[in-house]
């Protein structure tokens, strides 16, 4: 293959995975803090602080892993836990698929299975603010961060969870709240048609409590059909321009 | 019948692992389909969004103060708050309205 097909970084490495380092510093603390409350719920499953910190290390989902306590705590079947966690998590599939466009073709597979690992709400939203191809190195930097922050975050929360008033943990639950309104905003400010659906989305978030048979399923079902009801609403109505990705056209009368 | 934790463990992370990396894996080429396009270009924005509210109110003990917290972040991050800023001002609005209402 010609070298169009190779992913050509355009900055240093080590500098790409230092803007990784530093963007991870305020998503590390947030998780701490957020992974301290899903600590509590692990104790309360009846896991150890080790089993506790291997979870949150080998899993990186708050809803994924919180209904997956709730199952353990229940004695659920396994095939009950690869259901629902398929459901809390399936948002990420979608992520996923967005974030495919966001590697350049030529990325190699060792990346997509390094990057994949760490599919979160917070670092595809970084992922997606950059600008250009995503250097994976970025996100490297950015889950040497999180990735430890979340995992001694769950550790504490089994080991001190009920140690720390009520007040606190309230406050601190607010926290993944708080970063996903960093992420979703500034792009609304941009552009009307975002800031339309953001809204959108909030109302219909909020209307859906009032059916009753939206009202009896699960969070992670709920929030999947939204997303694809208003997405593709939004798709239909105010579509994109195409052609964000011009370089990877280039090369397209050599495709096979 | 009992359930061994690591079991449950392992389940969680081949189920949540398949579901991030495969798409990453066989997704290889640019989507052409304009309408896939924008699909993906707004799917970030409106699934953080559903999450966020009213969520934010049930995850408080004052369904006020998480109210308070989700304008106070909006109004700071469409100013130029960082990811860190917006975070800790929620906390701290939720602290500060419940030492008050609770």
């Amino acid at each position: 293959m010609n070298t169009a097909s190779q992913y050509i970084r355009t900055a240093p490495r080590r500098k790409v995975l230092a803007q990784g380092l530093r963007d991870g510093i305020p998503i590390g603390l947030g998780y701490f803090a957020v992974s301290f409350s899903l600590g509590i719920a692990a104790r309360n499953a009846g896991l150890t602080a080790w089993q506790g910190f291997l979870t949150s290390l080998l899993i990186n989902a708050s809803a994924g892993e919180y209904v997956g306590f709730t199952i353990i705590s229940l004695g659920g079947t396994y095939l009950e836990m690869a259901i629902m966690t398929f459901i809390a998590n399936a948002r990420y599939l979608l992520m996923s698929c967005a974030l495919s466009q966001k590697f350049h073709p030529g990325t190699k597979l060792i990346h997509r299975l390094a990057v994949g690992y760490y599919v979160t709400d917070e670092l595809f939203g970084i992922a997606i603010a950059r600008d250009g191809f995503l250097d994976p190195y970025y996100s490297y930097g950015a889950i040497l961060v999180a990735s430890p922050a979340w995992a001694l975050g769950t550790m504490f929360g089994v080991i001190m969870g009920n140690m720390l008033p009520l007040r606190v943990v309230s406050a601190l639950s607010v926290a993944l709240y708080g970063m996903f309104i960093a992420i979703i905003i500034p792009p609304s400010r941009k552009n009307r048609v975002v800031a339309a659906f953001v809204l959108i989305s909030f109302v219909c978030s909020f209307g859906v409590k009032f059916l009753p048979f939206l009202a009896s399923l699960s969070g992670g079902t709920v929030t999947i059909l939204l997303t694809v009801v208003i997405s593709t609403a939004a798709a239909l109505l105010f579509p994109v321009k195409t052609g964000g990705n011009e370089s990877a056209k280039e090369d397209e009368s050599h495709d096979a | 019948m009992t359930h061994n934790v690591y079991l449950y463990l392992l389940v969680m992370v081949i189920v949540t692992y398949a579901i991030r990396v495969l798409p990453l894996t066989l997704i290889r080429k640019p989507i052409r389909s304009r309408f896939i396009q924008s699909f993906l270009y707004y799917v970030p924005y409106v699934t953080l969004a559903v999450m966020t509210f009213p969520a934010i109110t049930e995850a408080t003990q004052s369904p006020v103060a998480g109210f308070a917290a989700l304008i106070v972040g909006i109004v700071l991050s469409w100013f130029g708050g960082s990811l860190f800023q917006v975070a800790a001002s929620c906390c701290g609005v939720v602290f500060l309205l419940e030492l008050i209402l609770v």
